[in-house]
């Protein structure tokens, strides 16, 4: 009786050093950081990256207090702010454009702990500052896109197999194909459903016209929607990672938004302004005389720009001299692929544009055969020469390929600029919630202090109430916490203002199950039952009612949890770890430590759990 | 130190009548408030934009709603928030104009008014974002009131589930009744709490109805009618019940105290969830369990059945 084998005694002390161990993270508090990290996907993070900003800082004659390799940064450590922001604009300068400088606040907890996966709570944007954006793809304007995309193939398809058509156009969700004669029409179903397999077809006929009515099957309608979110995604990432923001989020939601978490963003105007910002593309003719002579070249690099010409610049250094004058812009492409050419198998571009981009593109190569087109891409106010080709025949359709001169890596870099400057659907901020620092670092100040106090004055009324076993309740309570900041810090679950909340809100109905136990020890005492008798009976008799209350409860936050989001889900989390870890610590490291000090007595005269009032005695 | 020195048990469900009557009023007036006056719904349940911004010096809010006017919002709200220094300006959806442009154009204008205004928070929710947040608030509502009867008809009987949700969602509906009648601002982490109140309030029944299952087994109890037996229990839990919502009411105080505004009608709605919890689930819930019909039966143990044939002795 009011015995624990031992087994049971060193799973509690066993998991009570575990809770410790996760919880120290949380103590060392954070230090300003700097983080390292390669724009491209060519370079690396690696030692000799390492190397590399070790001997800038040296150079400069700034110390770190830590330098580190991460998976995907180098990570260096300062003993304050100024030193920081100039270890920053040091690095940021001298590593130049293909790498990203970003500052961060790094957690001051030693390595050892980090190797074992014990990290401090990670801190919700309330409680860190910075900025979320919910983003919606508008994916009707992506299928719209598709359909014009389609539309071209369908009319080139059937030019080329001769098939007289009499008008190709797009209604709603639709493609139309009119045909004045049958036979025509029979020929053109063939073709159709041959080379466009995405197509579902049918055939109306309506008033004297013979109609094919082309809509996407529902499998390529997903596709391109997929498609569309994840090309958002990808040039989101690239946009966030040109803000310099340490650990940004960036992930899909449902079947069409994107969720955007920027922690520690200052400057919001400027994130809400990349966010939304297009890099344009455009076309333009090369000016194949000024270019081809060296003598204009060198000129227009020392300033002199021939008129109606401008300056920009090969990947690879070249300089070329481009007419100003705009022959499409970027958001006529629909879509570029990295590929092999048809003929030749070197490593390719595919483009398509779209009806209107397909019309004016067969016009201008009609006209310029032999001669170079550039297509630049503008980020920033600058512009780049992605790929200038020499056109070698005239391209109608609409479908581009681009080739020679250049790697397969060159072909993938190429494509992925060219989308980047096409977005594939446009995106529209749904929700957005800003902390400030200030209010962050205050949050977190009101979150502990309510804590704190809180819990100070049930500990005096415990123990004031319920002497030596309201001491034990408080020791099982202060275990409690300090499981659920282990569980949060281990699942590395966001912690919220709310989730704080969630934190006093468990303690104060933690204290439940303990307050049942003492209740009905006194209860079974009164009744006049044995000490080591009541107090066994007083655990037993308790253990179900903790249970079904503690389970209804469960079950709110789990709903909770499921249905909520943001801050509330971090209530929801801290509520439901909550009530697991007060339901193991109320029972039994308090059960444990009561089993320590009666159990092993042999006769207890007097159990001390305050006053055991007998009414049988004041009756009298 | 006993609080409780309770000699006899205390008959509670002689007055039950004048308990439920009660009830009935305090909640035909939530309904009755709710219908007429409505919820203040915060910005995640109506979209719109809400920014909070902190001056050196005490604000001048005649200034700022002019600034806002002539930005086009003559129907923002602009109010000081916690202190005179803070502000809070409240602006409802406008079509066509995304949120990102509004706190820009915002907090320009506020610049130019004066230099060192600083934001501390913006929060913009679509209006499609608000009424799905508010549907899955709805939703949550019903799953968890449908889940907690359905675990209390598992543990117990269906009585008693069905008697300790509607106890419970008095308590809902009293909550947000005050929120109705007062015009207190109703955001997203009110529901949260008034869900998590739902089941902590769940809690205090559970308690209670556990004790009048051990009542109707304990053997030396057996002569008690069902209303003895209810007051038998509500006494005996009493202590147990007042000092945990003594404790949860300690740590919201220092929630309400400490919590600042953020937290307040948070820490409120808990408030009121905690105070009306005691009287809902014990003074509305056994009321209804005894109407119901509820009798030793429903929660004895299953009975050895005897065959038919063995009467007795069989040699």
């Amino acid at each position: 009786m009011n015995r624990y084998s031992l087994w049971q005694y060193v799973m509690i002390a066993a998991a009570l050093v575990v809770g410790l161990v996760y919880t120290l993270p949380n103590f060392f508090g954070e230090v300003p950081a700097v983080q390292v990290q390669p724009q491209r996907a060519t370079l690396k993070s690696d030692s000799t990256l390492l190397g590399r900003v070790e001997d800038i800082l040296k150079k400069g004659n700034i110390a770190p207090n830590g330098l580190f390799l991460d998976a995907a940064s180098v990570k260096a450590r300062f003993p304050d702010t100024d030193t920081q922001l100039k270890a920053k604009d040091l690095l940021q300068s001298q590593l130049g454009e293909d790498y990203v400088v970003a500052l961060n606040l790094l957690s001051n907890s030693p390595r050892w702990l980090a190797s074992i996966g014990a990290l401090p709570m990670y801190l919700g944007l309330d409680l860190r500052g910075g900025v979320y954006f919910l983003l919606q793809v508008d994916m009707k304007a992506a299928i719209a896109k598709k359909l014009e995309a389609t539309l071209n193939d369908v009319r080139s398809n059937l030019r080329e197999k001769r098939v007289q058509y009499s008008g190709v156009a797009r209604e709603g969700q639709a493609i139309a194909v009119r045909f004045r004669e049958q036979p025509m029409r029979e020929k053109g179903l063939q073709e159709i459903s041959r080379t466009l397999p995405d197509l579902d077809l049918r055939t109306v006929d309506d008033s004297g016209e013979f109609r094919i009515v082309a809509t996407l099957k529902p499998e390529a309608q997903k596709k391109t929607q997929d498609f569309a979110l994840q090309q958002n995604i990808t040039t989101l990432r690239n946009r966030v990672n040109e803000l310099g923001v340490a650990e940004p989020i960036i992930q899909q939601q449902g079947a069409d938004r994107v969720v955007v978490q920027l922690p520690g963003v200052q400057d919001t105007a400027k994130a809400k302004d990349i966010l939304g910002r297009t890099a344009t593309l455009e076309v333009r003719m090369v000016d194949d005389e000024a270019t081809n002579n060296p003598a204009a070249i060198q000129a227009a690099v020392a300033g002199q720009v021939p008129f109606g010409d401008e300056l920009y610049v090969e990947r690879g250094g070249a300089p070329v001299l481009v007419k100003k004058q705009v022959v499409l812009t970027g958001d006529r492409i629909n879509d570029a692929q990295p590929g092999f050419d048809n003929q030749t198998g070197e490593p390719a571009v595919h483009i398509n544009l779209d009806g209107t981009g397909a019309r004016i593109f067969q016009q201008v190569t009609r006209e310029n055969v032999g001669k170079r087109m550039a297509i630049l891409l503008f980020e920033k106010g600058k512009g780049e020469v992605v790929t200038a080709p020499v056109i070698r025949s005239e391209i109608p359709g609409g479908r581009v390929q681009i080739s020679g001169r250049m790697t397969t890596q060159e072909a993938q870099d190429v494509a992925l600029l060219l989308r980047a400057g096409a977005l594939a659907a446009p995106m529209e901020i749904i929700e957005e919630r800003t902390v400030g620092p200030s209010l962050g670092a205050e949050n977190i100040r009101i979150g502990f202090q309510s804590t704190w106090y809180g819990f100070a004055a049930i500990a005096v009324f415990m123990i004031a109430y319920y002497m030596l076993f309201g001491v034990f309740s408080i020791i099982a309570l202060t275990a409690n916490v300090l499981f659920l900041v282990a569980l949060l810090s281990m699942l590395q679950a966001t912690l919220t203002l709310p989730g704080m909340a969630g934190i006093a809100l468990t303690i104060g109905m933690a204290i439940d199950a303990n307050v049942l136990i003492n209740e009905r020890v006194r209860e079974e005492l009164r009744g006049g039952n044995t000490p080591q008798a009541a107090i066994f009976a007083g655990y037993d008799r308790a253990w179900g009612t903790i249970l079904d209350s503690n389970i209804t409860t469960l079950i709110a936050g789990v709903f909770l949890f499921l249905l909520g989001s943001g801050p509330v889900k971090g209530f929801a989390v801290v509520l439901c770890l909550g009530i697991l870890t007060s339901i193991f610590s109320a029972v039994m490291v308090s059960r444990a430590m009561v089993n320590l000090y009666y159990g092993t007595q042999r006769r207890i005269e007097k159990v001390s759990i305050g006053q055991v009032w007998r009414p049988q005695a004041a009756a009298k | 130190m006993e609080f409780f020195r309770i000699k006899r048990d205390i008959p509670f469900m002689r007055y039950a009548l004048i308990f439920n009557v009660i009830s009935l009023i305090t909640f035909l007036i939530s309904v009755g408030s709710l219908a007429v006056r409505g919820l203040n719904l915060g910005v995640d349940f109506t979209g719109g934009t809400v920014m909070e911004v902190a001056y050196a010096q005490a604000a001048d809010l005649g200034k700022i709603r002019e600034s806002m006017a002539r930005l086009g919002f003559s129907d923002a709200s602009v109010q000081n928030f916690g202190t005179s220094r803070d502000v809070l300006i409240r602006l409802p959806v406008k079509q066509g104009v995304t949120s990102a442009k509004l706190s820009e154009q915002v907090m320009e204008a506020l610049r130019k008014d004066d230099a060192r205004v600083e934001v501390r928070r913006v929060e913009f929710v679509g209006p499609q974002v608000g009424r799905e947040l508010f549907e899955a608030g709805a939703l949550a509502l019903l799953f968890v009131s449908l889940g907690i009867v359905g675990y209390l008809a598992l543990r117990f009987e269906w009585k008693f589930g069905v008697a300790a949700i509607i106890a419970n969602l008095h308590d809902v509906v009293i909550i947000v009744g005050f929120f109705s009648l007062f015009q207190w601002e109703f955001s997203l982490p009110v529901l949260a709490a008034v869900l998590a109140i739902l089941g902590y309030s769940v809690n205090e029944s559970v308690v209670v109805f556990d004790r009048v299952r051990e009542t109707f087994r304990n053997r030396k109890l057996r002569n008690l009618t069902v209303p003895q037996v209810l007051d038998h229990a509500i006494t005996a839990t009493m202590s147990r019940t007042i000092i945990t919502h003594g404790s949860t009411q300690t740590m919201v105080c220092a929630m309400l105290i400490f919590g600042g505004e953020t937290l307040f009608y948070f820490a409120l709605a808990l408030t009121i969830g905690i105070l009306f919890g005691i009287y809902s689930s014990v003074l509305v819930a056994s009321p209804i369990v005894m109407y119901l019909g509820v009798s030793r039966e429903d929660l004895a143990r299953p009975e050895v059945q005897k065959k038919p044939g063995e009467s007795g002795a069989v040699v």
